[in-house]
């Protein structure tokens, strides 16, 4: 298909340059495909493996039997994974492009760190013990974390060097408050060390439901900001002089990044790399642009995400291991290829 | 923390006027800056008068004076016994873990021309950790052991970055961002293994984890020293390059500079030091990445700033360390959250700061 169609397009509109947009658009097609298979495979392999007819009586025709009742558990866990990892990559592509830095991503930037820091003083000081409880305090972390970065990182003159370096200071301030109450609390340490790997395992329809508003917010919003951004990514000075607003497209920006982080963490706990990484991999065929960046991060994600997780039930069985450190696994190879290969990872 | 141009030159203007050459009769000349040379020495002092103050604080207080006289050698058998064995120790791998710290970031910060290319963010730290967590999950090993572990878990890390980053020479920002893939896939597995841990197994390995001087001894002391003897003077010695290199590798070839022979020397040397300091007292935040920053600061001269930095790193974590004493009780809350939230202010601090002067 992708040999063929191109010639086809050619002939009804312009010649070179709507092609490669056909490339580009089927090539978002076929990821989609992709991904729909990643979540089928999500559903039905497991502890207990499923065939794709179960798969199907389970997803279409649920009469509560065993089967069925396997799908529903895991349809939550895979709609999660979606939601999830397509915020995370989303949230990281924009923060790439945001502080021009390929290595930004949520982790840098002190967002993981905000949510991490609130949910312990969530469950340790206020006695929050349902995750339905702590999403909110998650989110509410990684929205003051974000909103300080963006504050001390110069607001509306902000660099990509005051970004990253207020990250850094605040993720790492943070980190030392959560060490300092892991260690007196030992009941913390126990629920802590669980949630802070990063798991969809404890995906429930209500905590989808609690995340999806600000996820669907947050990549509406991201999504309408790639035009803008693209003009930011050129520096400073050729961006007004294009016209961009530079401070409002980064108060924005900042924005979406963090209601699409903070609610993803709050959900799954801080998921690294998806959000590094993705980015990085689309940016390799699709070149700077945000418009076809943005989309591919969005689907091309879950994707990751999903087939971690399905990895991570595989390797392990019975047991698993929890989708952060099957990604971070994979992640940090590819990552490391990526950066021999190319010159040094530009934007 | 680019500081424009402009500044910069002057800065150099003001630092070149004020250096005064000190030339010996073989014709050697070293290169001597009142202010850094001032500033080495207050450093050193802060250092020695925070180890005094820390030898004195604890569940038997003694006064700073009787402190001194037993260091001296005349105090009582009691106070001979406490100083001498018990707290001596903790402090002098306090001093060495917080000079290895500080030299091997501000090695690493020049060498990758970062200020972000900390052991911390390298991975370094993480590497390490994963050793120690090996030994102290999956074998319930001794101290020693876990000592050992971290120093192969650094070593290994060190070795995976440099191999992985090499491509016809390093260059500074490949060596950045493999390190964070490194640490990336260390923190990975030390969550793993935190969640394989039972409760026990759970709790001393996240006291491990944030970096201790806890139960400190002459065990530790000992080999920490005898590496910091070697490995100082040749780091030293081994840095004359570094400041031509700081221009770019172009211009440090044409100035003569073997630039990756040197660079080799000087990253081996600062994974050794990182690594034997993390093992004796497990990964300390922060103070790799804020030493070099601060002496830069104090100094005002540009260039790697080695040995300021190796006297800011100790006089950092022995401070850290009374302070966190004396806040919270002894024994109570271990070094490496204080200089991680200290550390986290004080950068802060820095931003507003500078974003006030308008240097960032």
């Amino acid at each position: 298909m992708l040999v063929d169609s191109p010639p086809e397009q050619r002939a009804e509109t312009a010649p070179a340059p709507p092609s490669r947009k056909a490339v580009r658009a089927l090539g978002l097609l076929l990821s989609v495909a992709v991904l729909v298979l990643v979540a089928l495979a999500s559903i039905a392999i497991g502890a207990k493996a499923l065939s794709p007819d179960q798969v199907w009586h389970g997803l279409f025709h649920d009469t509560g039997s065993y089967g069925d009742v396997v799908v529903d558990e895991r349809v939550s866990r895979t709609v999660l994974g979606l939601l999830a990892g397509a915020a995370l990559g989303l949230s990281g592509a924009v923060l790439q492009a945001l502080t021009r830095n390929p290595l930004a991503d949520p982790g840098l930037l002190g967002i993981n760190a905000g949510a991490s820091a609130a949910v312990v003083t969530a469950i340790t000081y206020l006695g929050v013990t349902s995750l339905t409880g702590y999403v909110w305090f998650a989110f509410l972390g990684a929205a003051a974390v974000g909103a300080l970065v963006w504050f001390l990182g110069g607001s509306r003159g902000a660099t990509p060097v005051r970004l990253a370096l207020a990250g850094t200071a605040i993720s790492a301030a943070l980190y030392g408050y959560l060490q300092a109450v892991m260690i007196t609390d030992g009941a913390a340490l126990g629920r802590m060390r669980f949630w802070t790997v990063g798991s969809l395992a404890s995906a429930t329809n209500s905590t989808i439901l609690q995340v999806l508003p600000f996820l669907a917010a947050g990549t509406l919003l991201a999504l309408g900001l790639a035009r803008p951004l693209n003009a930011v990514a050129m520096g400073d000075d050729t961006a007004r002089a294009l016209g961009a607003h530079l401070g409002r497209t980064r108060g924005l920006a900042m924005l979406a990044a963090t209601v699409l982080c903070g609610a993803a963490t709050a959900a799954c706990g801080p998921i690294v790399f998806v959000g590094l990484m993705v980015p990085h991999v689309v940016r390799s065929f699709t070149g700077p642009d945000l418009r076809w960046i943005l989309p591919y991060a969005t689907v091309l994600s879950p994707v990751l995400l999903l087939g971690a997780d399905v990895i991570g039930r595989v390797v392990a069985r019975p047991s698993e291991l929890q989708v952060g450190i099957v990604t971070a696994l994979i992640g940090g190879p590819v990552f490391i290829f990526l950066v021999r290969r190319r010159r040094t990872a530009q934007l | 923390m680019k500081t424009p141009t402009v500044n910069r030159a002057a800065d150099m203007n003001r630092t070149v006027r004020a250096n005064r050459a000190l030339r010996t009769p073989g014709g050697l000349s070293l290169r001597l800056d009142p202010r850094a040379v001032l500033v080495v020495v207050l450093l050193l002092v802060a250092a020695g008068a925070a180890g005094v103050l820390l030898i004195g604080t604890g569940d038997a207080k003694i006064p700073a004076a009787d402190v001194l006289r037993t260091l001296a050698g005349n105090g009582t058998a009691y106070q001979d016994f406490i100083v001498n064995e018990l707290r001596l120790p903790r402090v002098l791998v306090g001093l060495l873990v917080g000079a290895s710290l500080g030299l091997g970031g501000a090695l690493f910060q020049s060498v990758s021309r970062n200020p972000l290319g900390s052991p911390d963010v390298l991975g370094l730290s993480q590497g390490s950790t994963a050793g120690a967590l090996i030994v102290i999950v999956l074998m319930s090993g001794t101290a020693a052991q876990v000592t050992l572990g971290a120093l192969i878990g650094g070593l290994a890390t060190g070795c995976a970055i440099h191999l992985l980053a090499w491509k016809q020479g390093v260059h500074g920002y490949r060596l950045v961002l493999v390190g964070i893939g490194i640490s990336a896939i260390a923190t990975a597995v030390n969550g793993y293994l935190l969640t394989k841990a039972d409760m026990v197994d759970a709790a001393r390995a996240i006291v491990w984890m944030t970096g201790s001087l806890n139960g400190r001894d002459w065990d530790q002391v000992w080999p920490l020293l005898a590496l910091c003897a070697v490995l100082v003077p040749v780091v030293l010695v081994g840095a004359r390059g570094l400041r031509m290199m700081e221009m770019g590798d172009d211009v440090a070839n044409a100035l003569g500079v073997r630039v990756q022979r040197v660079r080799l020397v000087l990253m081996v040397s600062s994974v050794l030091l990182t690594a034997a300091a993390t093992a004796a007292a497990g990964p300390v935040a922060f103070v790799a990445l804020t030493a070099p920053q601060l002496a830069r600061r104090l100094t005002r001269s540009p260039g790697p700033n080695l040995v300021p930095s190796l006297c800011m790193g100790a006089a950092l974590l022995v401070a850290a360390d009374w302070a966190s004493q004396r806040a919270f009780g002894a024994d109570q809350l271990p070094v490496g959250v204080v200089t991680g939230v200290l550390g986290g202010g004080y950068l802060l601090w820095l931003l507003v700061t500078e974003r006030r002067a308008g240097r960032i």
